[in-house]
């Protein structure tokens, strides 16, 4: 799958706001990744390392300063109708995105997106159904007003808001900021679930290392507005010192791991989740 | 994030920004009110030379005190075209068709047209030297007397002040829905004034509810330590009059007694 056309890839990418003027502050510096198509990365950082600002390249809602972004090979800033295609074709979920909600029900808040791409009905009523369904938001709640909902319900609402639009890649910014655990774990699988089945590429900002460590394949860590370190999970979290430098830490399960050994117990393996520390340990304490 | 100005404050260092808010806000008024006592030109000199000594030491470019004007061009067009053409009176300079203009009505039009632009003036002077919290805290105090007629000067001032610190979070706010509905693939920037006002619903009405929403958990944070809006309370910056200030009230009181005098001697 790696091989194919990136789904996302940056060039020395570079974001200064309100350049040429005394207010000039560089955002990003020369930020160069590549996101395989059907990809499940994860993007990690501190607050104003840069992700938010990051992840607003991915569907052009900034234009970058310096380098070039493209998506499924085409440059985004080419011109109007790629702009708009990008649009689509990269749906970003903002955090807390159930405040853009503003229907006066389920069902029309969700298919803001699809009629804005100038679908015909059916194609609207059919994405809408999906989405919801996708989300785990049942027919009787789409008459419902999204206010009277609960916290996790709109956002799922908000989410399938962006996925009616069937983007081929999606980017979600702290997907799980303020839930309750039971929340979290519904969206985090929801997601999880949508990579596997329909396909596509998902990129994940987050900083709970426990989320990232458990679901994506790759990790960029951002830190101060450039790339810190990228690759897979075991690359990443190998060095939890490098990590708590710069204010992140690897999963608990993982430092707690290392601490072990660094108190001269010989146990082999590094674990990013619970389960498989459970597993490491269960078969350390048999042998 | 693109910086916002805060109503037109323009910060910088000179004695006029460090005078007491209280002092400028009272000092701009009773100019405002001095300016409607000069009934003859040496009075209008003496007014402008206060403001443009005033302008000078205030070291605000006189671009920004300009730009003031902009507001009420019309206004001062208006007012000076009207007085020049239909003020009958003393000798006729010269006339064109039906129009007639005569030396009363010249003086009468120049007369308002300072009036109208050194008020503007001396207002923009003082929001552009004081920042809107020291505003603030001037208008409550000379609100204070009142307290005594029912006015709720405190309750003003703290409704002022919280308006102020919400505007750059309201900002940050809208701009953050209107990338999130772009994203969705909102257009607000095509089409004509229906569509346009259109496509604002998916941002106000957010922008409102997320507004209310602060206002619910301020007021809750506020009752929570115990705020009582009429209960006495102190400052964690007291206005204090300085010697400074006292030299600008000297300064002040020579002109505005220069300006009478032109009137009654």
């Amino acid at each position: 799958m790696q091989h194919q056309t990136a789904a996302i890839e940056c060039v020395g990418l570079g974001h200064t706001y309100s350049p040429g003027t005394p207010f000039a502050k560089a955002a990003l510096s020369n930020i160069t990744l590549n996101v395989g198509a059907g990809e499940f990365v994860g993007l990690i950082g501190h607050t104003g390392s840069g992700k938010s600002t990051l992840i607003q390249h991915f569907n052009a809602l900034l234009q970058p300063t310096e380098g070039t972004i493209r998506i499924h090979g085409a440059d985004i800033h080419a011109d109007k109708a790629t702009l708009r295609a990008t649009r689509q074709n990269v749906g970003l979920v903002f955090q807390y995105p159930e405040h853009q909600l503003f229907e006066v029900s389920v069902y029309k808040d969700v298919s803001f997106g699809p009629e804005n791409m100038g679908l015909g009905r059916d194609e609207v009523d059919a994405r809408v159904r999906k989405a919801l369904a996708l989300v785990g938001i049942g027919a009787d709640s789409f008459e419902k007003s999204p206010f009277e909902l609960s916290g996790g319900q709109k956002r799922r609402v908000a989410i399938a808001g962006v996925l009616a639009m069937q983007p081929s890649v999606l980017i979600l910014d702290e997907p799980t900021a303020g839930l309750d655990p039971r929340g979290r774990t519904t969206i985090l699988s929801t997601i999880k679930n949508m990579h596997d089945e329909l396909g596509i590429t998902v990129v994940l900002v987050s900083h709970s290392m426990e989320d990232i460590a458990k679901y994506v394949s790759k990790i960029i860590v951002m830190h101060s507005g450039t790339i810190f370190k990228q690759g897979t999970r075991e690359e990443v979290f190998a060095d939890a010192k490098a990590l708590e430098n710069i204010g992140l830490d690897a999963p608990v399960v993982s430092r707690l791991f290392q601490e072990l050994r660094a108190k001269g117990l010989d146990i082999p393996g590094t674990p990013f989740t619970t389960h498989e520390a459970t597993q490491l340990l269960h078969q350390f304490l048999k042998n | 994030m693109p910086r916002i100005a805060i109503g037109q404050y323009y910060p910088a260092n000179s004695p006029i920004h460090s005078l007491d808010p209280r002092f400028k806000l009272v000092c701009s008024f009773t100019f405002i009110i001095m300016l409607f006592f000069i009934t003859s030109a040496p009075g209008y000199v003496v007014a402008a030379c206060f403001i443009a000594v005033s302008i000078k030491v205030s070291t605000v470019p006189l671009s920004f005190i300009l730009r003031s004007l902009r507001a009420i061009f019309i206004l001062l067009l208006f007012t000076v075209a009207l007085n020049m053409f239909f003020m009958p009176g003393g000798d006729l300079v010269f006339r064109l068709g039906f129009i007639s203009v005569y030396t009363e009505g010249l003086s009468r039009a120049a007369m308002m047209g300072s009036r109208l632009i050194l008020l503007i003036f001396s207002s923009s002077l003082l929001t552009l030297t004081t920042s809107p919290i020291d505003l603030t805290g001037a208008i409550e105090f000379v609100l204070t007397p009142l307290k005594k007629l029912r006015v709720p000067a405190a309750e003003i001032a703290m409704m002022m002040t919280i308006a102020l610190r919400f505007i750059p979070t309201l900002v940050e706010e809208m701009d953050k829905i209107m990338k999130a509905q772009k994203a969705r693939g909102a257009d607000f920037e095509t089409g004509g004034i229906v569509k346009k006002a259109r496509s604002l619903i998916p941002l106000l009405i957010p922008l409102f509810i997320s507004a209310f929403r602060r206002a619910d958990e301020l007021a809750m944070a506020m009752e929570a330590r115990c705020y009582r809006p009429d209960a006495p309370r102190t400052r964690m910056k007291i206005m204090r009059l300085t010697q400074r200030d006292f030299a600008a009230l000297g300064i002040a009181a020579a002109f505005f007694g220069l300006i009478l005098a032109t009137r009654y001697f």
